[in-house]
């Protein structure tokens, strides 16, 4: 990657950085943490890799995305806005009664959402769902699905996992946003995920691990999955919760909080700043 | 009172409880911090397990716990209780006449911000269908409180929906309370309101308030339980009425609207109205916001009650 590609994606994910925290400060509370930890995989994914079409979001010939922790709507909402799948104003709306921006994720609401989450768990099996009817359809789409390391204490991942590489569903790359934080504690504190790659790998996936703030590592890894056949890919993303959100960058705190319009401006000012 | 928090008193009569019952244990699926059990944790480390997000493993886990003995109480946002782990509370835990009390938080539009996703409309309807469980839903924190106690000393399974934002007690301290008792809570002449759950059954109280404007004279109950359901207490209360109302944050179908429907088809009664969600999913935004999208408010019961009656 050239470094003004690397700084060309770096100054995108800050814009949807800031547009996110700017949503949700104006509402006053949200799921800010678990939203600003994967800002910049979906940066990677709709600037670089995602074949989409913002005029047609139900283009047939798109790449799928599910976001399986769907409570990180927002930063999903600022990126369709950023890539003009609808007007930025519209992030005002986040939560408020009648809204198409709701807290979690729905396709029947939002422009460019491909499945409806919220409940967590199930994001994986439904994006492989997709991707075999993708393969059925013959239409060689890809499909990325996001997860939490939260969310993989559910069963439901694990048998996703089993189905998906049973099913040699190679057009599916998916991601976990290893933050290593759920809602009461410290991922290792609650269910440890131990050695999450070895995990993976047993289950008969392809596994690659990058530092999840990296545009350039988060590229590499989304090639090389690409390329890869025969297996379903989990890239690792190793996260920060809260990255970049200057009053809750790596606190617990952060999974869903409230804070004002003052602080949201605050860390804003800071990216700003730092960019 | 003060107003309290509904799961500060969950949290604090559980404690009270497990001081004297060491059989008491607490399960949580990475909602701690929601149910407000963590000064619980604090008092007994080993008797306060966190799953993680594992609604299902959690039931099952309660029913082992039960088997040897324990009494688990085990909790989550309600529609995960409800949907998730349905068939683990089922089968390993009342089917296996175990005595596991699943606690469902946010019912109904409480749920506010968290959107369609998280907004149980149905939770009573489909625990309802569960053979031989109690389900109960307090209105405040003294039923609360007294409930939690009764719940605790069955040896069944239960589903408690517990409210889990503040509510101002509507019961003086000493009020009785029993599971499968309803409470008159106001005596009336015309009609008989049937309400459900904190926030509906100050929505009715209003709506009492506001009928006498009008002339009209309405008695409220407080079902409190659905399950077993005080038809005693609301078939009394519905005789000679020129209308029966129910109004819960739920379905109309399946939960309070049927089983007050049930009692007027098998032994006769007035006509009936159901105020709750008409066949709907939820939606996102303001508990205030809600209410009035799904016509739940004070307002809405009164609409419906003077479209009836035509006053
Ligand atoms: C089935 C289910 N159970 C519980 C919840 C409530 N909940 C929302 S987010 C969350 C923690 C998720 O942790 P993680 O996946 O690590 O999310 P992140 O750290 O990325 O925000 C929980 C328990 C839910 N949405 N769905
Ligand atoms: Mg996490």
């Amino acid at each position: 990657m050239t470094s003004e590609e690397k700084k060309h994606l770096e100054d995108a994910a800050c814009d949807i950085r800031i547009l996110t925290i700017d949503a949700i400060g104006n509402l006053g509370v949200g799921h800010i943490g678990g939203a600003m930890s994967i800002v910049e995989v979906l940066t990677v994914l709709y600037m670089k890799h995602l074949r989409h079409d913002p005029k047609q979001p139900r283009w047939d010939g798109r790449d799928r995305l599910v976001l399986s922790k769907g409570h990180a709507g927002p930063a999903l909402y600022s990126t369709l806005a950023y890539r003009g799948f609808f007007p930025k104003d519209m992030l005002y709306t986040l939560n408020r009664g009648g809204t198409n921006l709701p807290s979690h994720c729905d396709r029947n609401r939002t422009p460019g959402i491909d499945m409806t989450t919220g409940s967590l768990g199930q994001g994986l099996s439904a994006a492989s769902g997709i991707a075999l009817a993708l393969r059925m359809n013959k239409n060689n789409a890809k499909v990325f699905a996001i997860i939490g390391d939260g969310e993989s204490n559910e069963g439901q991942v694990w048998e996703a996992a089993m189905f998906a590489a049973q099913q040699k569903l190679d057009s599916l790359i998916a991601f976990t946003d290893y933050n290593k934080m759920q809602i009461d504690g410290m991922t290792h504190e609650i269910n440890d995920l131990g050695d999450i790659e070895g995990k993976w790998k047993s289950f008969g996936w392809h596994v690659l691990r990058v530092n999840g703030h990296d545009v350039e590592a988060i590229d590499n890894a989304i090639t090389e999955a690409k390329q890869h056949t025969g297996k379903p890919t989990m890239i690792i993303l190793d996260t920060i919760k809260g990255k970049g959100a200057s009053f809750c960058e790596g606190s617990l705190g952060s999974h869903n909080m409230t804070f004002d319009a003052a602080k949201a401006a605050e860390a804003i000012a800071k990216l700003k700043e730092a960019r | 009172m003060a107003t309290p928090e509904m799961r500060a008193v969950y949290a604090e009569t559980l404690i009270e409880l497990a001081e004297k019952n060491p059989d008491i244990v607490i399960l949580e699926a990475d909602l701690m911090k929601a149910t407000g059990t963590g000064v619980f944790k604090e008092k007994f480390p080993d008797r306060a397990i966190n799953v993680g997000v594992a609604e299902s493993n959690m039931l099952s886990v309660a029913g082992g716990l039960s088997a040897e003995g324990k009494i688990p109480f085990a909790a989550t946002f309600g529609c995960f209780a409800a949907r998730r782990a349905l068939d683990q509370f089922f089968i390993s835990c009342a089917y296996a006449k175990l005595n596991v009390k699943l606690v469902g938080t946010d019912p109904g539009v409480s749920a506010a911000f968290n959107g369609g996703t998280h907004m149980p409309f149905e939770d009573l309807a489909i625990m309802r269908a569960v053979p031989q469980i109690d389900i109960v839903e307090p209105s405040d924190p003294v039923s609360l409180k007294a409930l939690v106690k009764k719940l605790a000393e069955r040896k069944n399974s239960a589903y408690l929906r517990l409210h889990r934002k503040a509510l101002e007690p509507i019961y003086d301290a000493s009020e009785q309370f029993e599971i499968g008792k309803a409470k008159l809570l106001k005596n009336g002449n015309d009609i008989c309101i049937v309400a459900l759950g904190g926030l509906m059954v100050r929505e009715s109280l209003r709506a009492h308030a506001m009928l006498a404007e009008f002339g009209i004279d309405a008695a409220v109950v407080d079902a409190l339980s659905l399950k077993p359901f005080d038809r005693e207490t609301i078939a009394l209360a519905m005789q000679g009425k020129k209308l029966v109302v129910t109004a819960e944050n739920h379905q109309i179908n399946g939960a309070l609207g049927s089983a007050v429907a049930e009692i007027i088809a098998e032994q006769g009664g007035p006509r009936l109205v159901r105020v709750g969600i008409n066949d709907e999913f939820g939606e996102v935004g303001t508990e205030a916001y809600l209410l009035e999208r799904f016509k739940l408010r004070g307002e809405d019961i009164v609409q419906r009650i003077r479209e009836v009656l035509k006053k």
